[in-house]
């Protein structure tokens, strides 16, 4: 099986977000593959070594992801590759990565795509679905269990707390999320080997893009942290006056009814 | 000589790390109330290959060298102490004897299981008579056929609870004192092998010390050890070679502590200010520091001398001496900047100021490091 992996490299959550000149400043902040997208790297192992193949790791981004790259390598993957738009991309959108991520995919062969089902960081969850209808192949978000059977794949999906069961055939791009298994750790003698794995870079170029190809399709207009939360206020008295003056509340000061 | 760890044995430390922190410290809590490291955290461990720091290159391991492991046990020692000794004994002087003096046979027939984890390493040295004065052992072992058939008592053996493979010492030639001691590797299905009562201690919960009990206990002659007779020799260099294993457990541990007093100290206020703030707590830290930074030095200079292969006797129990004191002090400092929280069980610090106290004690006390010390500067001055 043709396996292709997308990850992000993504600041820690654990991060205290800081803002300078109207974006997130990185200084000094600890950066980890994307929590979701771990749990598509090892669904691809799983898949890998029930059924065979190779996996790919792709990831789009600068110098700084080959650490998550080698991680990823570590955990079990066979190959990866940087697509490297320091030098070309200034912004970005999900529109840019899919472009680059189409590009990618024109002359490859897979048979499963998995992504994270969100990005911790910017949280559109649309690469793996808009990616998937730009190769025309279909697409399951979410998913919860996959078994592949020859060209079908047995999928659920979370769906607001239900489970939703599908088939579909392969080739065929998943997104994943929590409950789908419990990613493992890269083990020691995994790491000394994946430094021997391909690590392959690729820029805009190499892909027969250039740069406005990718411009993106969205402005982002001001960055902002959530306001600080205001201590809560405790209502007093007889009931029926409490409940009077919350609607007064409600009403006037939240203005929510 | 270079301090600096190397990529690779960077990108190593940071994964043991990211484990250790987020996986072992989740359970500490745990290990220290049900006195049991659970089976989960046991087998991500072995999946990781932590079992497997002391195994060559060529029995499909890391080989990293002792620069390397000194990096690794440093981010195992920053958790629960029972973990860490659960490790630091099957990869140190469980598994080194093997390393350094087995035969290619033995290695084969041993290191891949010691390596993955699936069996347990374990070293069987000090009886109830036979402590600081390892030579002093009542344990004997006699040769009938193609078995050696050993009888006696061992006690305090860490890992004996868990342990499938034993490094152990026995008298094979009473007359000759320290030069009729002989290493044998045993395993706990032999007959005759026997593990007993389990000790009940003031800390390390979750590592389990325990008797083992050797009646007519069969080894075939193919599991002697290095050469017969050298025994002693043997056991003084297994456990020189862990010295500088369990110098950087305790560089850890310390590192923990001075990360969780600098926490502390800057959050908790006393007198309107952060207790920081107050010189006397400030100098407590600035003094953990210091010792920690001298630790840490000592540690890799000793640990790069081993890579060199180099002797180390008189700097390996100077490193065992100096890092045992150096995380008691570090500890009791870190109790009395937390103030009664540090007392208080809820929180870690009192478990690491009573895990730190073994280590004065265990592979040879800080008293017997000092005779060494004595011993080989008298040489040198001579
Ligand atoms: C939790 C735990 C785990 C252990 N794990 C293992 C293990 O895995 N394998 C193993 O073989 N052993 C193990 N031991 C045993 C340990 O190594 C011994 O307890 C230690 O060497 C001290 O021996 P002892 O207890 O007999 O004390 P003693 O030798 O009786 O010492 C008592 C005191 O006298 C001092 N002393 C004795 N002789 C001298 C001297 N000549 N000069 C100066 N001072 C001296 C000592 O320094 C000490 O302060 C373990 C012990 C404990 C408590
Ligand atoms: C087992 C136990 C029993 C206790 N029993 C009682 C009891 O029966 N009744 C009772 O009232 N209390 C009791 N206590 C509370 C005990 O008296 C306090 O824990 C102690 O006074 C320290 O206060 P703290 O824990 O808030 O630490 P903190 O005051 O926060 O001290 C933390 C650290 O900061 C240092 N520090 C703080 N201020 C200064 C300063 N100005 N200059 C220099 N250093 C400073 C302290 O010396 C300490 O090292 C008990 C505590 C324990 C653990």
């Amino acid at each position: 099986m043709n396996i292709y992996v997308l990850m992000k490299r993504t600041f820690d959550t654990e991060e205290k977000i800081v803002i300078e000149d109207g974006r997130i400043d990185e200084e000094g902040a600890e950066f980890i593959i994307n929590p979701y997208d771990e749990y598509a790297i090892e669904e691809a192992i799983q898949l890998r070594d029930e059924h065979g193949g190779e996996i790919t790791v792709v990831t789009i981004g600068g110098e700084d992801a080959e650490k998550q790259l080698r991680t990823a390598l570590a955990m079990g993957a066979d190959k990866s590759v940087l697509i490297n738009v320091e030098d070309d991309v200034e912004e970005s959108d999900q529109f840019t990565t899919v472009k680059i991520l189409e590009a990618f995919f024109e002359d490859k062969e897979y048979d499963m795509i998995l992504a994270g089902n969100v990005a911790i960081d910017q949280a559109s969850g649309q690469i793996g679905p808009r990616l998937a209808e730009s190769l025309d192949i279909p697409c399951v978000t979410t998913i919860t269990n996959l078994e592949v059977d020859g060209d079908k794949a047995k999928i659920e999906r979370d769906v607001e707390g239900d489970v939703e069961k599908i088939e579909v055939s392969t080739p065929v791009l998943v997104t994943c999320q929590q409950g789908l298994n419990e990613p493992r750790y890269p083990s020691l003698p995994g790491i000394m080997k994946a430094k021997k794995k391909p690590l392959e870079e690729l820029e805009l170029d190499d892909l027969d893009l250039d740069e406005d190809d990718v411009e993106p399709k969205t402005k982002t207009i001001d960055v902002f942290l959530p306001p600080e939360k205001e201590a809560g206020k405790i209502l007093e008295g007889e009931i029926d006056d409490q409940v009077n003056e919350l609607v007064g509340l409600l009403r006037n000061e939240a203005k929510v009814i | 000589m270079n301090f600096n760890l190397s990529d690779d044995i960077q990108f190593l430390k940071e994964n043991v790390r990211d484990f250790v922190q987020t996986e072992v410290e989740a359970v500490a809590h745990r290990i220290e109330k049900e006195n049991q490291i659970p089976e989960r955290i046991i087998e991500m461990s072995k999946d990781m290959g932590l079992f497997g720091l002391s195994i060559p290159k060529q029995y499909g391991w890391l080989g990293i060298g002792m620069i390397g492991k000194c990096a690794l046990y440093e981010e195992v020692g920053a958790t629960h102490n029972g973990y860490t000794t659960l490790i630091g004994a099957h990869t140190g002087i469980g598994s080194v004897g093997i390393v350094e003096l087995g035969t290619s046979e033995q290695k084969e027939k041993y290191l891949p299981d010691l390596a993955s984890g699936k069996k347990i390493g374990a070293f069987a040295l000090t009886e109830p008579s036979a402590g600081s004065n390892a030579s002093n052992l009542k344990t004997t072992a006699v040769k009938k056929g193609n078995h050696y058939v050993l009888n006696g008592t061992k006690h305090y053996i860490t890992n004996a609870t868990e342990a499938d493979i034993f490094t152990v010492m026995a008298v094979t030639n009473p007359h000759k004192g320290a030069k009729g001691i002989t290493s044998f590797i045993v395993e706990k299905d032999f007959p005759g092998f026997h593990v007993g009562a389990v000790e009940r201690k003031m800390g390390l919960r979750g590592s389990h010390s325990a008797e083992i009990i050797l009646e007519d206990c069969e080894v075939p002659v193919e599991n002697v050890l290095g050469e017969e007779g050298q025994g002693y020799v043997n056991a003084l260099k297994i456990l020189a070679n862990g010295r500088a294993g369990l110098a950087a457990r305790n560089l850890g541990s310390c590192q923990k502590l001075l990360d969780l007093s600098m926490q502390y100290a800057q959050e908790r206020e006393q007198f309107q200010v952060p207790i920081i703030e107050h010189q006397a707590v400030g100098h407590m830290i600035s003094e953990m520091a210091v010792e920690i930074e001298a630790l840490r030095s000592f540690t890799y200079r000793v640990a790069c001398m081993v890579d060199e292969g180099k002797r180390v006797i008189k700097e390996a129990a100077m490193l065992k001496l100096y890092g045992s004191e150096v995380y008691n002090r570090v500890a009791d400092k870190a109790v009395q900047i937390h103030g009664g929280m540090g007392y208080i069980s809820d929180y870690p610090i009192e478990r690491f100021y009573r895990d730190a106290r073994i280590t004065r004690i265990y592979e040879g006390t800080s008293g017997i490091q000092k005779n060494i010390i004595t011993g080989q500067l008298k040489k040198e001055y001579s």
